[in-house]
């Protein structure tokens, strides 16, 4: 068809060949991005940033906590947003993105829930409040479950995608919802004793660290989507000839290391 | 014009439901059945069922609406019927939109009309009747709108029903929590309009999207 | 100037989780015409009437009704076709009539629908239950909607299966006036029919050609 014709950069752009190999190229950048990012914002803020007045050092779980939960939301969407691109324009990738970041959206949003119980133990002596926030990331891990759990129940791979795509759209709409209803009904029963609405301003010392981490760990998502994506490329694209001559090269490649 | 739009649809899936009055009774009675449970499993004391019942009669309602919701399009994918209704030549969010108030006809307005009788065995109080009807006549309707997208999403699995379960509670949330709040706000004394009006918002909101992403779900899934 | 055909197919492609169903495929078909498509099972002639319906979207290709593209004049090209498919589409709790009146997108009187069952041979199960009825009063119940139809273009995907001989000579005979009248018919059936001018149309599974290579 003619309209299609205008779009051959955009097909391009979603050929799962093209995209294996640029980001092969990218891979090695991108791991020692992420491990430089991780280990000084890690040694910076658990080692030079001065301690929480009231919390002491327990506070120090926020520079894991907080980027965690961002990327876990941020995730949703990113996934969402792959979903509609692959409904839309009939993307192979983009549903191999979508199905690549529940997985780790859904493991990120655990994270979120563990490290904010593991800090709730000392600050508020409970490893679980129904907190709005904390409330709220429950159920975007069961939305995470949903999506991955319809993605798995098809046999057919593509009424999956599909499904788990319109799923994940419904959910986009629902989220502020969600979010919104949680944050009343948390202030309908806010109980008098628990105070956790508070983000005090924060010491810039404290801060910087924090950034940090949010970076690397958003440059950390980067990198797992991406290995997770290469999997399920060459999962899919096994029959197709430049795989197999992958997979030849690297088993000449492997052959020879042997005689040496 | 013809006879294949919202009315007809509407009046086909009642039809069929009446003909099969103790498979469309099965919610309801599902919902007496499990309100019982609560005072034999917690206390008889009027005073804590009292408290308990805003949120009892709406997680029964809830979970009632879910079970029925299953069916939903079930039947019309193993007979072929679907398929019919997906080269109808007309919007297909029409159909689906008639399937589905059929639907609430059959399981949410008879929640709705007998909850009453399950506030009463559940001691709360009397003024809480009409905003927990009005609540829950809103509400349910969502719930079958919501609910109708999972069951579209999950036609074409087998055994569904658990999975469908998974997809809709997350989404069932707001509802859930607007609507026991009527109920509570209305016995706590204050002025209940407020959470029923979010309800009306949320289920307008409801009517607006759902049957597109019904349809949708319809076409690209059950189709495969 | 050549006529515009009815219906033209043109590299209507099709693949699942990408495994070809069949090679792109094109054709055309003319009022009057009676195409017969045939193929070994699993060659994916369910899987082409169903595309030629729109119930599934093909991956690439389009189809023209009367020269347009359906995509620009759908709910007049879904008003001028007929399916009916492996599952008859009954319900099973509502009697003959009141499934013949439901399936009818036309208002058709009381008088059409009982006379349309005659013509089936469901005199007097008008008002039965269709549980009570056997597979094959089934798919005269479904077949009956030939007689009430008013579209050109029918899609029948094995219409014969589970009718008696005699059964299947009155809809020969239906689908001959149909297509007598300027309606075209597209059916797969393993049966030979006992009709002139029916074209053979047979699509070969790429899976088979695979395998015979």
């Amino acid at each position: 068809m003619a309209s299609n014709r205008d779009w051959t950069w955009f097909y391009r752009l979603g050929s799962p060949r093209w995209f294996y190999e640029t980001t092969g190229r990218w891979l090695p950048w991108l791991w020692a991005l992420t491990l430089v990012l991780l280990v000084a914002g890690l040694v910076w803020g658990l080692g030079y940033a001065p301690q929480d007045a009231k919390q002491g050092n327990s506070f120090r779980i926020i520079y894991l906590h907080v980027p965690v939960s961002f990327l876990a939301l941020a995730g949703y969407y990113l996934m969402a947003i792959a979903g509609a691109i692959g409904l839309i324009w009939k993307m192979k990738l983009s549903y191999m993105v979508m199905k690549s970041a529940a997985p780790i959206g859904a493991v990120l949003t655990f994270l979120a829930l563990f490290t904010g119980a593991v800090w709730g133990k000392p600050t508020w002596g409970t490893y679980w409040v129904w907190d709005a926030r904390i409330t709220s990331m429950l159920i975007l891990l069961f939305l995470y479950l949903g999506v991955l759990a319809l993605q798995y129940a098809f046999h057919s791979q593509e009424a999956g995608n599909k499904a788990s795509a319109i799923l994940a759209l419904v959910g986009t709409v629902n989220i502020p919802i969600i979010y919104k209803s949680v944050d009343w009904w948390y202030t309908l029963h806010q109980p008098a004793t628990i105070k956790l609405t508070s983000a005090p301003s924060m010491h810039i010392d404290m801060f910087q660290p924090l950034l940090v981490m949010i970076v690397a760990l958003y440059s950390f998502y980067a990198l797992a989507l991406i290995l997770f994506i290469r999997a399920e490329i060459l999962q899919r694209e096994r029959k197709a000839a430049w795989v197999c001559d992958l997979a030849l090269r690297a088993d000449q490649g492997s052959a020879g290391e042997d005689k040496e | 014009m013809s006879n294949i739009g919202f009315s007809a649809y509407l009046r086909r899936d009642l039809l069929l439901s009446y003909r099969r009055l103790g498979e469309a009774a099965s919610p309801l009675i599902f919902f007496l059945l499990v309100s019982i449970l609560i005072p034999l499993g917690v206390s008889p004391d009027p005073q804590r069922l009292a408290e308990l019942a805003p949120g009892i009669i709406w997680v029964m309602a809830l979970l009632a609406t879910l079970l029925s919701t299953e069916g939903l399009f079930a039947a019309d994918h193993q007979d072929g019927s679907l398929e019919q209704m997906l080269i109808a030549p007309q919007l297909l969010a029409l159909p689906v939109l008639g399937k589905v108030t059929a639907h609430w006809l059959v399981t949410g307005l008879p929640l709705t009309l007998v909850s009453p009788l399950i506030g009463l065995m559940l001691s709360l109080p009397a003024v809480a009747t009409v905003p927990m009807m009005a609540s829950l006549a809103l509400g349910t309707a969502c719930l079958s709108l919501i609910g109708a997208v999972g069951a579209a999403l999950t036609v074409s699995l087998r055994k569904g029903g658990l999975l469908l379960s998974i997809l809709v509670i997350p989404l069932y949330i707001p509802v859930i929590i607007f609507g026991s709040a009527a109920v509570q706000t209305a016995v706590d004394g204050f002025n209940w309009l407020g959470p029923l009006s979010v309800l009306a918002a949320m289920l307008c909101a409801a009517i607006a999207l759902c049957p597109w992403a019904i349809g949708g779900a319809l076409r690209l899934v059950s189709s495969n | 100037m050549p006529k515009t055909p009815l219906l033209t197919v043109d590299r209507l492609f099709f693949e699942r989780d990408d495994c070809n169903i069949f090679e792109p495929i094109s054709f055309s078909v003319e009022a009057g015409d009676i195409v017969q498509i045939e193929g070994p099972n699993g060659a994916g002639k369910t899987t082409l009437i169903r595309l030629l319906t729109s119930a599934l979207q093909p991956t690439s290709g389009s189809i023209l009704f009367c020269g347009e593209n359906i995509a620009n004049c759908y709910y007049e090209y879904l008003a001028n076709i007929l399916y009916i498919g492996h599952q008859p589409a009954v319900k099973l709790t509502l009697s003959a009539d009141e499934n013949l009146r439901w399936m009818s997108p036309a208002i058709t009187t009381a008088a059409e629908i009982s006379a349309a069952l005659a013509q089936v041979g469901l005199r007097g199960y008008e008002d039965v239950p269709c549980y009570s009825l056997s597979a094959g009063q089934h798919r005269r119940v479904a077949l009956a909607r030939l007689f009430t139809s008013q579209a050109k273009v029918w899609y029948l995907d094995e219409p014969f299966t589970a009718i008696d001989k005699q059964g299947v000579s009155i809809l020969q005979a239906r689908m001959a006036s149909h297509v007598a009248t300027g309606g075209c018919i597209l059916l797969s059936t393993h049966q030979d029919l006992a009709m002139d001018k029916v074209r053979k149309y047979s699509i070969e599974s790429h899976k088979d050609r695979e395998q015979q290579q």
